[in-house]
């Protein structure tokens, strides 16, 4: 018999339309096939600077995303209580009158009154925008909950940080440290990057409690003890100065490691730098002896310098480090235990960095100028790459132990140089080039500047006059002076208490606060439905803007449904967290390759509506007419300071088309478009490395608009602003902590790099640690409506490391009882042998609510899938001093979710895993009973 | 693999009517007129059931004349074309003997040597998989012809030859069910070859690729606890062979006939049961189950 | 196509590096979206929002613990589709000649429209290979996109499976296996690339890359002792070797 014929070139789509993904938050560029007007195929876009052609199995299953069942149909109106899940669809007009109506008269009397957080949004220099046009103080993005830990110790440190900051050279690396990494930011290129050093035989450690994903290929695991990263960095310091196995001419040119500091601790300026006239810290140069300006052209900072100026001693910070981190405390052999490993381990990871660093430097024969005038006829690097993220961070000693990361790298030289870690535009950027924060708020007017910043000391705490929070969250107070990107998970909390003071309106975007983003999941439920003595809602009004059926709209008032992200335009914009590599600035667009079939709006464009309707400043012209026609229209012709847009392609100067600086372009998205939904701005390959001191580097980002002035600096090790608000604390200036807060600031608000236990229960009660992870394969709750994903992830068991399997004599399917300070939750769990002995852990945010994103009840995602949230709180348990201990990092407010620990209990298997809610009615009723999903040709 | 009552039905029903079809086939002296009628239809009627419930196996029943296309390699194909030679050549026999009285004594020996075909190629379909190891073994056609034959003679009113063989059969079975538990180890087939990790060390499943359940799950992971398997063989036995021997042993009468021939189905439907839920495919081992 | 050529042209196959692999599941996705839109049927999925959902993959992701004598436990993850076997059970027990083994490329298929869904096949494949759609009730399996490889409407670069397209990782390797000096047949000669289940004789023409030696950091400790040689015990003595070191540059 023949062979059959098979069509071998069959028609792949009738056209590919170019966007970007949003199935995560790694923005890859994806090639979407139609066929017959309608999504056929995604792929990743070859050309495309983050993803390169590749895409994750988020981004392939977009498709799906795109026909969810659980997508919202129109504007929304509750009518059943809070809760129930039961609305009538309203038409725009009317919910845009009701939201007026609502938003209007608080912005003439007490703008604070609404408070507007976001969270996975990826338009926060608009909605931020929006929001301090609208006046409010209280606007944030998810960030506090997320890394504020590590954005804040890198930008403090050294201008830059991981994920959309900062990212490995993965062609020049030949060690590669990681730690506790999330999936998402980053996601494919981290992936790519793992297979390249695989691919040129680097060498992969990973450091992480939990060997699965990229911890499972890594050449040799550090199964370590959570919360304990911080003293093993500080260790691997220890020995690495021990042993001299620093970069000191780096130190000595780059860094404040040469910087003279006030040691006299009964001067009112101790702990501070010697500045000159000009504000400029003082170096000792080592040709001349002299006292001079850090960034003085041709002087060689004397990393040992001392001086003594009007009767006070002043040394180097290198001086206060070699003190610190010499001492034996960090020795091996001293913290090993609390680590989880051995002492011999800790100095062979310490001897392969000093001998991956030091050995065999990558060097790349590229000469290049600093900032001080001095010609480099190369560049040296360190190829020593690290790499961490959320495992770190999501403690209450998260920032120090970031901080202590980042020192790490730089006294090995290996930041942005050859091999190392290296920035991407508009990175770097150092604390003191950012904005600060604002936060006065005035009836009738914008807010006089941006909502999150960096604080340089304690009068940029976000504070009235008598002390009191300005911010809903109590971000940039004395409790947390650092919470750069506000505190999303505090604010539901805050409001409930009325503690600084009672809101009107919450008012959320893409934040699924009623389950998986907030810790306290039931507690929350219970705020968000609390009444006061009069029967009203403790928060009285919420407006939420979702494109899906997720369990926050059932606890909303007013529904704005969003588009899918194939149906909208955005932008991801070097304003914002660009898709910018480590040799090029690039941002991105998404454009609507098909029209949303369904009466829903682009949130962007919806705000932009609300705004013009509000009347508010930007967004209505002299007449009082909108100013922009949709988000489109503002991506476009919106200007930020002069020749500087959301979007640096395509713009207008007086020869043509450029990029950069440039007047706005009315067919610039149509460049976008053209050019495959995104624009590459390559840099010089002299300005490629060294960028925080290169002059080509500075030169090229004034001209490509990132800065308006060449702005060199030096890495920080030892950090200013920290000191003082400890020298506040201490009882110098006019800005006064609470003196309940004195001792704290003393102790952990450090300017260099401590660890400390953080205080999450009591090890002899809660012995084990517990973590959670989410799955590459998943998003946050966004995969489970996703008919592919959810068959690879549709429960989690809760797997425990063999010894506790034993211990407890528990086999794979039986069911226990985990309990917490906080609380319990009944859930099946599995063994896991490549775990650390102490800890357990679970896939992040599979758990759902019944009724929830057009699920039937019975999905498992309901019955046998499980949140840890319920487990964690935002406070501390009570301390009997009557204050609300908030349970995050004191110099940033992260929420410490990685703090967690718990006790195990074997228990018989209940109907479903506890706690078990109520089922909330379906505003999109439920999916279809099978799919078999073809475009017809 | 998955018990599925169809293929349970099949292989029972099939078997039994081939294994009656035969000892009427090589009947020297064969019943005549309607008493043959009654005994061909019988045999008919099981053997043709049990193919028509294999079709309810297909995914596509409608396509189930293409298989009669590839008897060159594959059993099935095979047993396609011996099951309708069987029955062809067996019908005609049937007539003959039925409406003229006529034995043709060469058709007979061909029909029921095709009967007894159609049993080995049906038994062939599974002995061949290799990824069975429990199945993959030269005794597991001899069982199957045994339970033929010795169907077949009860169900004839061969008391004596039918217990012989019954007896035959169960013995049979007994050690197919001890060797067999033996043969997955035996195979040589373990998660460490599965996975080619066993160099490392010691291989255990972790995660499985999807949460829920896929149709190789379904369809050839299907985990019979240990305990009720051995309680199940001896009720299988005791329904197939010890009962119908002690009802036959009483004096002959049709009721305790006819309850030994039910008891002796019974038993079959419960080994054959066991055939499939007991045979473990190697896919299981990439799912970290047997 | 009643029994198995006794050659083919070419063995076109995949190399899987396990070593690489972090277990993300791109490949089975993209796979599914590829193969849903193109050859045949597309693969359904059943109570897709329900209780038990369950769909037809022609991709999926295993992972195992293995525990080495010493040193911590290893995590692998193992993606497993067709393997494309040269001695392929499969062909050979089907009844209708529905699949078959190309003689161009060795690429094991499906003629869906002689399926009769019996599924045999899949009981004769002893990696789970096939999987049968319930909606379509045909047998559905790894085409090695032969809809892409060789299809003139996609750029020469994309004319690989959708799996080793998308993988992140880049652990997943397409070519002619039967070329020794092919790029996947010099990758499974350097790194030692194996079958599965060899004993079962259907010389899979797929190869896996096992993982590298793991966790050998106990034997490196004296190699790397020399790189922490103390130059000081205490600050002092340090600013001074500093200062030395310095002079020195």
């Amino acid at each position: 018999m023949a062979q059959p014929r098979v069509e071998t070139s069959p028609r792949v789509s009738d056209e590919v339309r170019k966007t970007t993904c949003y199935m995560c938050a790694c923005r890859c560029g994806i090639n979407v096939h139609m066929k017959d007007g309608k999504v056929a195929y995604i792929e990743g876009n070859r050309d495309h600077p983050v993803n390169k052609g590749v895409l994750c199995a988020k981004g392939s299953a977009g498709i799906m995303q795109h026909n969810a069942p659980s997508r919202l149909r129109a504007p929304l109106k509750r009518v059943g209580p809070r809760g129930s899940g039961e609305f009538e669809e309203i038409s725009w007009d009317e919910a845009l009158e009701t939201a007026v109506n609502w938003l209007k008269p608080l912005r003439e009397t007490a703008p604070e009154k609404l408070a507007f957080f976001t969270g996975r949004d990826q338009s926060q220099s608009f909605t931020g925008w929006w929001a301090q046009a609208y006046g409010t103080p209280n606007f944030a993005a998810h960030g506090g909950f997320c890394s504020v830990n590590m954005a804040t110790a890198g930008i403090y440190t050294m201008g830059g940080a991981f994920w959309e900051f900062g990212a490995p050279d993965w062609e020049h690396a030949k060690l590669f440290l990681l730690f506790g990494v999330a999936e998402d930011h980053d996601s494919n290129p981290i992936k790519m990057g793992i297979g390249r050093l695989k691919e040129r035989g680097a060498k992969v450690i990973g450091v992480n409690p939990i060997r699965s994903g990229y911890n499972a290929v890594a050449d040799d695991w550090i199964g370590i003890t959570p919360g304990t990263d911080g003293l093993l960095i500080l260790s691997l310091i220890h020995c690495l100065l021990k042993a001299g196995r620093i970069d000191l001419d780096y130190l000595a040119r780059f860094t404040n490691a040469p910087v003279l500091l006030n040691c006299d601790p009964k001067s009112p300026d101790h702990g501070l730098f010697l500045r000159d006239e000009d504000d400029k810290p003082q170096v000792i140069d080592r040709v001349t002896g002299k006292q001079v300006a850090w960034d003085r052209p041709g002087i060689t900072p004397d990393l040992t310098g001392h001086v003594r100026r009007a009767g006070v001693t002043h040394t180097s910070v290198m001086h206060l480090l070699a003190e610190r981190y010499l001492d034996p405390q960090y020795a091996p052999e001293s913290v090993a235990d609390r680590c989880g490993l051995t002492s011999e381990r800790i100095r062979a990871l310490a001897g392969e960095l000093a001998r991956a660093a030091f050995d065999d430097p990558m060097v790349i024969d590229r000469p290049w100028t600093d900032f001080r005038g001095d010609r480099h006829d190369r560049m040296v690097g360190r190829p020593v790459a690290i790499h961490a993220m959320r495992g770190i961070s999501a403690h209450a000693n998260g920032f120090q132990t970031c901080r202590a990361l980042h020192i790490l790298q730089i006294l090995l030289g290996a930041v942005e140089t050859p091999g190392g870690m290296r920035f991407k535009p508009p990175y770097p950027k150092p604390a003191h080039g950012h904005p600060r924060p604002h936060a006065q708020s005035t009836p009738g007017q914008p807010l006089p500047g941006p909502h999150l910043g960096y604080p340089q000391g304690p009068e940029d705490l976000a504070l009235s006059d008598g002390g009191e929070p300005l911010r809903i969250d109590k971000a940039f107070t004395w409790e947390n002076p650092l919470s750069a990107h506000g505190l999303m998970h505090m604010v539901i909390s805050n409001a409930h208490a009325g503690d600084p003071y009672r809101i009107d309106t919450l008012f959320l975007y893409m934040a699924n606060m009623a389950w998986n983003s907030s810790m306290n999941t039931s507690g929350v439920m219970e705020m968000l439905t609390d009444t006061d003595e009069c029967g009203d809602y403790k928060i009285p009004r919420i407006i939420y803007s979702d494109a899906y059926s997720s369990e926050m709209v059932a606890y909303a008032d007013l529904i704005l449904p969003d588009t899918t992200y194939l149906e909208r335009h955005d932008c991801i914009s070097l304003l914002d967290r660009p898709i910018s590599e480590p040799d090029a600035a690039a941002d991105a667009i998404r454009w609507p390759v098909v029209q949303p079939d369904r009466d829903v709006r682009g949130f962007q464009s919806v705000l932009l509506d609300l705004g013009a309707r509000l009347g508010l400043p930007g967004m209505v012209d002299e007449d009082g007419a909108p100013k922009y026609a949709d988000y489109a229209d503002y991506i476009q012709s919106h200007e930020r300071r002069p020749g500087v847009g959301p979007l640096a392609g395509w713009r207008m100067s007086d020869t043509g088309l450029t990029h950069g600086r440039g007047a706005p372009n009315a067919a610039q998205i149509d460049s976008y478009i053209a050019n495959g939904g995104f624009c590459t701005l390559h840099i010089p390959e002299e300005a490629q490395y060294f960028k925080p001191w290169n002059s080509a580097y500075q030169d090229w980002a004034v001209t490509t608009g990132l800065c308006d002035a060449p702005a060199p600096y030096l890495f920080q090790l030892y950090v200013e602003p920290l000191r003082r608000f400890q020298r506040a604390a201490e009882g110098h200036g006019d800005h006064q902590p609470p003196d309940h807060l004195r001792q704290q600031i003393q102790e952990k608000l450090d300017p260099l790099p401590l660890w400390y236990a953080p205080d999450a229960g009591d090890p002899d009660t809660y012995p084990v640690h517990a973590l959670t992870q989410r799955p590459m394969a998943m998003y946050h709750s966004w995969g489970t409506q996703n008919a592919w994903l959810r068959q690879l992830h549709g429960h989690n068991p809760m797997y425990l490391p063999t010894r506790l399997m034993r211990e407890h004599g528990l086999q794979d399917g039986d069911w226990a009882r985990i309990t917490s300070p906080h609380g319990a939750i009944t859930v099946p769990v599995m063994e896991m042998a490549a775990l650390n002995p102490n800890t357990i852990w679970t896939w992040n945010a599979i758990g759902k609510r019944k009724g929830a994103w057009a699920l039937k009840p019975d999905a498992p995602e309901a019955s046998k899938g499980f949140l840890l949230n319920h487990l964690i709180h935002e406070l501390l348990p009570p301390k009997g001093d009557g204050l609300r201990w908030s349970n995050s990092d004191p110099v940033t407010g992260q929420a410490a979710w990685f703090d967690l620990r718990a006790r195990i209990e074997k228990v018989p298997p209940p109907a479903e895993s506890q706690p078990a809610f109520g089922e909330i009615a379906s505003p999109v009723g439920q999916g279809p009973e099978q799919l078999a999903w073809k475009t017809k040709p | 693999m998955h018990p599925a009552p169809s293929i349970i039905a099949f292989t029972t029903f099939s078997g039994l009517g081939l294994g009656l079809l035969f000892w009427l086939g090589v009947d020297p002296d064969p019943p005549t007129g309607w008493s043959a009628f009654a005994f061909f239809l019988i045999g008919y009627l099981l053997a043709v059931g049990g193919l028509m419930a294999s079709a309810l196996h297909l995914g596509r029943p409608e396509r189930a004349l293409k298989a009669f296309t590839q008897w060159r390699s594959s059993w099935l194909s095979r047993e396609a074309w011996t099951a309708c030679a069987a029955l062809v050549v067996m019908g005609v026999y049937a007539a003959l003997l039925v409406f003229f009285g006529v034995q043709v004594h060469v058709l007979g020996w061909l029909g029921a040597l095709l009967c007894l075909g159609t049993v080995f190629t049906t038994s062939m379909i599974y002995t061949q998989l290799k990824t069975v190891p429990r199945w993959h073994h030269w005794s597991t056609p001899v069982l199957f012809q045994l339970y033929a034959l010795g169907g077949g003679a009860l169900l004839s009113g061969r008391v004596t030859t039918g217990l012989v063989l019954i007896g035959l059969a169960a013995l049979a079975q007994a050690g197919w069910w001890l060797a067999g538990d033996q043969r997955l180890a035996a195979s040589g087939t373990s998660i460490e070859t599965a996975t080619g990790l066993g160099h490392i060390g010691k291989v255990r499943a972790f995660e499985p690729p999807h949460t829920g359940s896929n149709y190789l799950l379904r369809e050839m992971v299907f985990v019979v606890a240990r305990k009720h398997a051995r309680k199940l063989r001896l009720i299988a036995l005791g329904l197939m062979a010890v009962l119908p021997a002690l009802l036959l042993l009483l004096p002959f009468g049709h009721w305790l006939a006819l309850i030994a021939v039910l008891s002796h189905v019974a038993g079959v439907l419960v080994s054959r049961w066991l055939f499939f839920a007991e045979a473990e495919h190697v896919v299981g081992l990439y799912y970290g189950k047997r | 196509m009643t029994t198995l050529p006794e050659k083919t042209t070419r063995s076109l196959g995949l190399v899987i590096d396990l070593d690489t692999c972090v277990g993300c599941h791109a490949c089975v996705i993209s796979c599914k979206g590829w193969n849903t839109e193109n050859y045949g049927a597309p693969l359904s999925d059943q109570d897709p929002y329900g209780a038990d959902p369950s769909g037809t993959f022609l991709n999926r992701v295993h992972s195992y613990e293995v525990q080495p004598e010493t040193g911590p436990a290893q995590l692998v993850h193992f993606p497993k589709s067709c393997l494309h076997c040269e001695d392929a059970p499969c062909v050979t027990v089907c009844p209708t000649g529905a699949s078959y083994k190309r003689v161009e490329d060795g690429i094991v298929l499906v003629n869906e429209s002689d399926c009769i869904g019996c599924g045999l096949c899949a009981w004769a494949c002893p990696y789970g290979a096939r999987e049968l759609d319930l909606a379509e009730g045909v047998m559905k399996k790894c085409t090695l996109c032969v809809d892409r490889i060789y299809n003139e409407n996609l750029p020469e670069e994309d004319r690989t499976p959708a799996c080793v397209r998308t993988c992140p990782a880049g652990a997943r390797h397409f070519g002619d296996l039967s070329d020794p000096d092919s790029d996947v047949s010099r990758l499974v000669a350097e790194r030692g690339g194996i079958d599965l289940m060899p004993e079962q004789g259907t010389k899979p023409v797929n190869k896996y890359l096992p993982p590298r030696p793991k966790d050998g950091w106990q034997g490196e400790v004296d190699v790397l002792a020399p790189f922490l040689e103390p130059v000081a015990e205490e600050p002092r003595g340090f600013l001074a070797w500093i200062d030395k070191t310095l002079e020195k540059l």
